[in-house]
């Protein structure tokens, strides 16, 4: 038998736009009586050429019109190996929550089918199906079967959930006179107890403290490093490829990508604001710039001077900028703006800074400039890049892009960082790494 | 809109395959047994929810027909002077609410299924049959609670009074929870999969049932409508032969006939069937409709 656990072979899901049915059972009711009677529908209004619609723009019941339908999925093909943790990626409506959706079986595909291996569990939320009137003793077995344990698995584990979620004085008390927090706490022990051979992990990550998000994540690398196998949707990239070895991105209901996570949230990186990693002008005369300067390309190298869009916060990056000097009278200088996504310029940096070429008339020529930008320097997060290229004296813009090229910091720092082994939001835009010294007074 | 069949070797199995056209008679009565501890904590949850806070606790299980019962014994015994086929009122009425109390109780949570849960249902998978099924099933319970406190008022008026026997028919009794938890079950189920998106049933269903009730003979002894017509509506509602079948058997008073109790158990049986595989096929989509 293959390995392959999740197997979706051209998923779709269609929804109705607007009201669904009539609403009322008195107009489906005539509706009917009258295509008995063999009438036309007394619903529909008619125009004077004879073209009719419906009332609201209501869906034909009958004969689903494409007007009125929108595939929020469609063909969608995908394969999880078993013990792949599998990042689902994407804007809001790329489809992420249908998918989901179809996958925990709470709502059917329209078209496709998806062929499943093992027992899945789903966790689109913790707590679910908590009654405040019950103890956390009773609601724990109750939340327990509704995620698919038996009482028997319930009870086995009972004294280690009871220990996990610190809620033990507590757990003869109703719920409802619990503080959230330790709802939560609870709630999620219940969850992080279950055993299924997938993991389906809506973004549950984004409630709760800095405290329980670690936690959560911790127990979903446990459980993708026991073999099994996890699906987790979310928008925290950082969390994503942390936990995650492959990606999923969609796009307006389709797979975009379907790969290695690295790739796949560079691609949902670019998606964005349409900000590539790197940005080419084959033609220096279709390129930016004028009679003085004008810029052929700029990307960002790694140490081993490969192409990146993805960083890691503890590695240094170099930003590289080729641009053709036309005017050896002149003397044309880069400069870099790191901005983050909400256009905070984080610092500015410009070429001039590089000895060799200070105040030094150069040949006219194609230029490469590097910039170094060591490592622990930004916060984690999207970079946006803003290059111009001037010359002083007197001043002079040839070039100016405000969003050449994007990056994404991630932080994958297990003690090393400057966050040390803190888990939780770092505050801060940047993240420098700053000496400290400490001594007995 | 058909994707391409791939052609996948049968040597692959699949422990579960989600399409969009599963058949009509793929139930998942597996995955129910399979949750079978989900029912037994939701009925649980039911009876415990139901009466934490409350002083009387679980005695408002006899408490409410007991009323219903005093009410009918002033209003239909005394005032309108309807027969009660020569029984002691309140027993002769006891019996009729307790019956008709758990049929109407059963089919008007049932018939809420989807409405009420759709937060649930929205967020997790659990076969949804379990919620109905656990709601008729605590029902039942009460139902059991009920018949153990008319013991013995049955005692004491057999006692007191002449007249009143058991007979064999008694021993019909689980075959009478049976169609009355089949009959409300199945009802309740078809009801809940048509108010996904016809939202005015709700109401209907409320005010049906209190109408319903006076279609049987839960206020009258059938022995006492000779009338034609009047007969054959009354013995079309299939709670009647459960309530006369009852009263015949345990108070020795009321119409039994096999072909009466046939007819319900039919009813049930085709309600039931009918309501569940329509509750399966709308289980499948209803949260893009409710």
């Amino acid at each position: 038998m293959s390995d392959v656990v999740i197997r979706a072979e051209g998923l779709g899901k269609q929804y109705r736009l607007g009201e669904i049915g009539t609403g009322t059972l008195s107009h489906d009711l005539n509706r009917w009586w009258a295509r008995v009677r063999g009438r036309p529908d007394p619903l529909v209004k008619v125009t004077e050429t004879g073209r009719s619609f419906r009332k609201n723009r209501m869906p034909d019941l009958d004969s689903a019109s494409c007007e009125d339908t929108v595939w929020a999925l469609k063909e969608v093909s995908f394969e999880v190996r078993k013990g792949e943790a599998l990042g689902i990626i994407g804007r809001n409506g790329a489809g992420k929550s249908t998918l989901l959706k179809i996958l925990s079986r709470i709502t059917a595909p329209t078209t496709g089918r998806v062929k499943i291996n093992g027992r899945i569990a789903s966790l689109l939320e913790v707590g679910t199906g908590f009654h405040p009137e019950l103890t956390g003793r009773e609601n724990l077995f109750l939340n327990g079967a509704i995620l698919g344990m038996t009482r028997a698995e319930t009870a086995a584990k009972f004294d280690e959930i009871v220990d996990f979620s610190g809620c033990e004085r507590f757990i003869d008390t109703p719920v409802k006179r619990y503080s959230s927090g330790m709802y939560v706490r609870l709630a999620f022990a219940v969850a992080a107890h279950l055993e299924p051979e997938i993991l389906i992990v809506d973004e549950v990550l984004a409630v709760g403290d800095g405290e329980f998000q670690k936690k959560c994540l911790g127990k979903m690398q446990d459980v993708a490093g026991h073999g099994r196998t996890v699906l987790f949707v979310s928008h925290n990239m950082s969390a994503v490829s942390k936990l995650c070895n492959r990606g999923l991105l969609l796009q307006n209901g389709t797979v975009l990508f379907g790969g290695e996570i690295a790739s796949a949230i560079s691609c949902y990186t670019d998606q964005g604001r349409k900000i590539p990693s790197r940005l080419e002008y084959e033609d220096m005369h279709q390129a930016p710039g004028d009679h003085i300067a004008r810029l052929k390309s700029v990307e960002l190298l790694d140490g081993e001077g490969r192409a990146v869009s993805l960083i890691d916060i503890r590695k240094p990056v170099t930003v590289e900028i080729k641009y053709w000097h036309l005017d050896h009278r002149e003397c044309p200088t880069a400069i870099l703006h790191f901005k983050d996504e909400l256009n905070n310029t984080l610092l500015a940096t410009n070429e001039f800074n590089a000895k060799e070429w200070k105040d030094v008339h150069r040949a006219a020529g194609l230029i490469t400039a590097r910039c170094h930008v060591p490592g622990n320097l930004f916060a984690e997060g999207r970079i946006i890049v803003l290059l111009a290229i001037n010359s002083y004296n007197p001043s002079m813009s040839h070039v100016y892009e405000d969003d050449a090229i994007s990056f994404e910091v991630v932080d994958h720092s297990v003690g090393d960082g400057v966050r040390g082994p803190v888990t939780g939001p770092w505050p801060g835009l940047m993240r420098p790494w700053l000496n400290w010294e400490t001594q007995r007074a | 809109m058909k994707p391409i069949e791939k052609q996948v070797p049968e040597s692959e199995a699949w422990s579960l395959i989600l399409r969009p056209d599963a058949g009509w008679w793929d139930l998942h009565l597996g995955d129910l047994w399979r949750y079978r501890d989900l029912v037994t904590l939701f009925v649980r949850r039911d009876f415990i929810a139901q009466f934490k806070q409350t002083v009387l606790g679980p005695a408002w299980f006899v408490l409410q027909p007991l009323l219903t019962t005093a009410m009918f014994t002033v209003v239909f015994g005394n005032i309108a002077r309807i027969s009660t086929d020569g029984l002691p009122k309140i027993l002769f009425y006891l019996p009729g609410n307790i019956l008709w109390g758990c049929f109407a109780g059963c089919l008007s949570s049932t018939s809420d299924t989807f409405i009420a849960n759709a937060y649930l249902f929205g967020k997790v998978y659990f076969p949804r049959l379990s919620v109905p099924v656990s709601v008729t099933l605590s029902q039942l319970l009460k139902l059991g609670l009920q018949f153990l406190f008319f013991l013995p008022f049955l005692a004491y008026y057999s006692i007191t009074e002449t007249g009143i026997r058991l007979t064999w028919a008694a021993a019909l009794l689980p075959a009478l929870v049976l169609i009355l938890a089949a009959l409300s079950l199945g009802t309740g189920l078809l009801i809940s999969s048509m108010t996904t998106k016809y939202r005015d049933l709700r109401f209907l269903v409320q005010f049906g049932i209190q109408l319903a009730m006076y279609t049987t003979t839960v206020i009258y002894p059938l022995g006492a409508i000779q009338g034609g017509k009047a007969r054959y509506f009354i013995l079309a509602n299939p709670m009647t032969p459960v309530i006369e079948t009852f009263r015949y058997g345990f108070l020795g008073k009321g119409v039994f006939s096999w072909w009466h109790l046939g007819y319900s158990a039919l009813v049930a049986a085709l309600l039931l069937l009918v309501g569940t595989v329509v509750f399966t096929r709308v289980e499948r989509t209803f949260m893009d409709t409710v």
